[in-house]
């Protein structure tokens, strides 16, 4: 038994190393950078709730949370629409299943750089691909990425582009798992497909919905490479988010202990968006 | 008819998805004068876009650091992941149990919390614009640690014991005798760690400044957004993203289903 415990702290030992200093350290420190002006050239000074105090009168801040929370309300839907739309079709007997299945998962795989500049090109204003096919039908081009008004929409739908595959999959495995006799039973008292769909189907979708929203809506709040590239988070800051905002006081006004405070600030808000969407659905079906 | 006409939506449908990604292609092939069209074809086909890709900017040398810190944490996650994972599940030692709970905690934490003061260590440690920054702080990944520790909870004690008792110790165990029996798993955890570690911008982004070491996300986000809007400059970018895309999709085909089984069994995406 000697020898068991030794072996057991001897492999395990690297890991909880690890997990100290990259998970627990990190979690403390978080609190003590929000109390610290910090540029890691000098040394840091104590600056009490100063961080606290410009973040609530901060608007750049506060445009990013709304900047944030106008994608969720384009990207969210369109999300949900799309992936089960396409997880019914292809949840019936198919030529190719599996090649229809691997065609909308393929952006799921590419780096989000990549996905992100590959829409730089379809956004582009003179040379894109979208422009180009609305040219086609004698449609004016649209300045996708330099109009305030479209240029966060336009990011949500680049957005549900990547990731839908993802979330097909999910729908997919909880349709497999709707008995047939439900929709049989229904049938039989003269349900329409229609009808079938909206009171069986989707509510026991309802634990796959509430896993699409909660992985749609972390997505949301950790956009970053998306506005980095394609606007700058621009125009207007109209696309500035929360970890673009958060890098950049980081990284280029070297501001150490407002960044902490960002990242503090946006980790309490999941918690809280969160748990108000999961009380939202699962009360969704008792009304 | 109706089955017709469902097809041909479907077949738009996966258009979108398929369409663009052999645009991209295409594009990178043409001349400026032909960027902008909708052809797949080019009419002129030239290098010239990855001539001029490749001169600009270290393309080469980014592959290669982006082969070398994906392979390295990789290794690391699935080797020592897998001792530590074996170690919580089948050795009684001291402290068990704390680690256990903790990597369970640690997964609830949000990533947006511990990035700025894990980025503030990285710089005490003198790690900037190093491999160690690129490296280190993804060597262990809990979720990967959970995966293996539930599969390593399933395999019989009897297996165990007579390992023991022909005298093994239990790196052998681990390697010889639990490895062969989880290639499942071992895949699924290699396949997403590989993934994450290759797309990985934000963290290169901020440990990173020599161009020397950048990633091959990381220079190719650097690349796109010092070149200018003109057709030529587009071709270009498109280029230096298809180094980063082509061997994914390459591996993808391949392994298709492992890529998709992998990704929605755990919940964590590219």
């Amino acid at each position: 038994m000697r020898a068991e415990a030794r072996s057991g702290l001897l492999l395990s030992t690297p890991y909880a190393a690890f997990l100290l200093l990259f998970s627990i350290f990190p979690i403390g420190f978080s609190i003590v950078l929000v109390l610290l002006k910090w540029d890691l050239v000098t040394p840091p000074s104590f600056a009490g709730l100063d961080n606290l105090q410009h973040l609530v009168g901060d608007a750049r801040f506060w445009q990013s949370i709304v900047n944030t929370f106008v994608f969720l309300a384009i990207h969210l839907p369109l999300q949900i629409v799309v992936a089960l739309t396409l997880a019914l079709a292809l949840n019936r007997r198919l030529v190719f299943r599996a090649f229809w299945r691997a065609a909308f998962f393929l952006p799921v795989v590419i780096s989000g750089a990549a996905v992100t500049i590959l829409w730089s090109a379809l956004y582009a204003t003179d040379v894109g691909l979208i422009n180009g096919l609305l040219a086609r039908l004698d449609l004016g081009p649209v300045p996708w990425l330099t109009d305030p008004a479209i240029a966060m929409p336009a990011i949500a739908v680049m957005a549900t582009w990547k990731n839908v595959g993802f979330y097909i999959v999910i729908y997919l495995a909880g349709l497999q798992s709707v008995p047939r006799s439900c929709h049989e039973a229904v049938e039989l008292e003269g349900a329409t497909a229609w009808q079938s769909f909206w009171h069986v189907t989707l509510p026991l979708l309802k634990p796959q919905t509430l896993l699409v929203v909660t992985l749609s809506t972390i997505g949301g709040f950790q956009l970053f490479i998306e506005p980095y590239v394609l606007t700058g988070g621009g125009p207007l800051r109209r696309t500035l988010s929360v970890i673009l905002y958060m890098y950049r006081n980081a990284f280029s006004y070297q501001k150490m202990g407002y960044a902490a405070t960002l990242g503090l600030a946006l980790a309490l808000l999941i918690a809280v968006v969160l748990i108000v969407q999961h009380r939202v659905i699962g009360s969704a079906d008792e009304a | 008819m109706r089955r017709t006409a469902f097809y041909l939506v479907l077949a738009v449908a996966a258009i979108a998805f398929l369409y663009p990604f052999l645009w991209m292609a295409a594009t990178t092939f043409k001349s400026p004068a032909e960027v902008g069209g909708l052809s797949l074809l080019p009419a002129q086909p030239t290098l010239e876009n990855y001539r001029l890709m490749w001169t600009r900017a270290p393309f080469g040398r980014a592959l290669f650091n982006s082969l070398l810190v994906a392979t390295t944490i990789t290794m690391s996650v699935l080797v020592f992941g897998s001792a530590a994972a074996y170690a919580l599940a089948r050795l009684r030692f001291p402290g068990r149990q704390v680690l256990n709970a903790v990597t369970i905690a640690v997964l609830l934490v949000p990533a947006q919390l511990t990035l700025i003061p894990t980025y503030t260590l990285i710089v005490q440690f003198g790690w900037i614009d190093s491999y160690a920054a690129l490296i280190v702080p993804y060597a262990f990944n809990a979720t990967a640690i959970l995966i293996l520790r539930q599969f390593f909870l399933q395999v019989p004690r009897s297996l165990i014991d007579s390992a023991r008792l022909d005298g093994m110790g239990e790196l052998r165990i681990l390697f010889t005798v639990f490895w062969p029996l989880a290639k499942a798993p071992l895949a699924t955890v290699g396949i997403l760690t590989f993934m994450g570690a290759w797309n990985e911008v934000l963290w290169p982004l901020l440990v990173v400044r020599d161009e020397q070491l950048m990633t091959l996300p990381q220079l190719l986000t650097v690349f796109s957004l010092g070149g200018g809007a003109g057709p030529r400059q587009l071709a270009t970018k498109l280029a230096a993203t298809m180094v980063l895309v082509v061997p994914v999709v390459a591996a993808y085909a391949l392994l298709q289903r492992f890529f998709i089984e992998s990704m929605a069994s755990t919940g964590i995406k590219g």
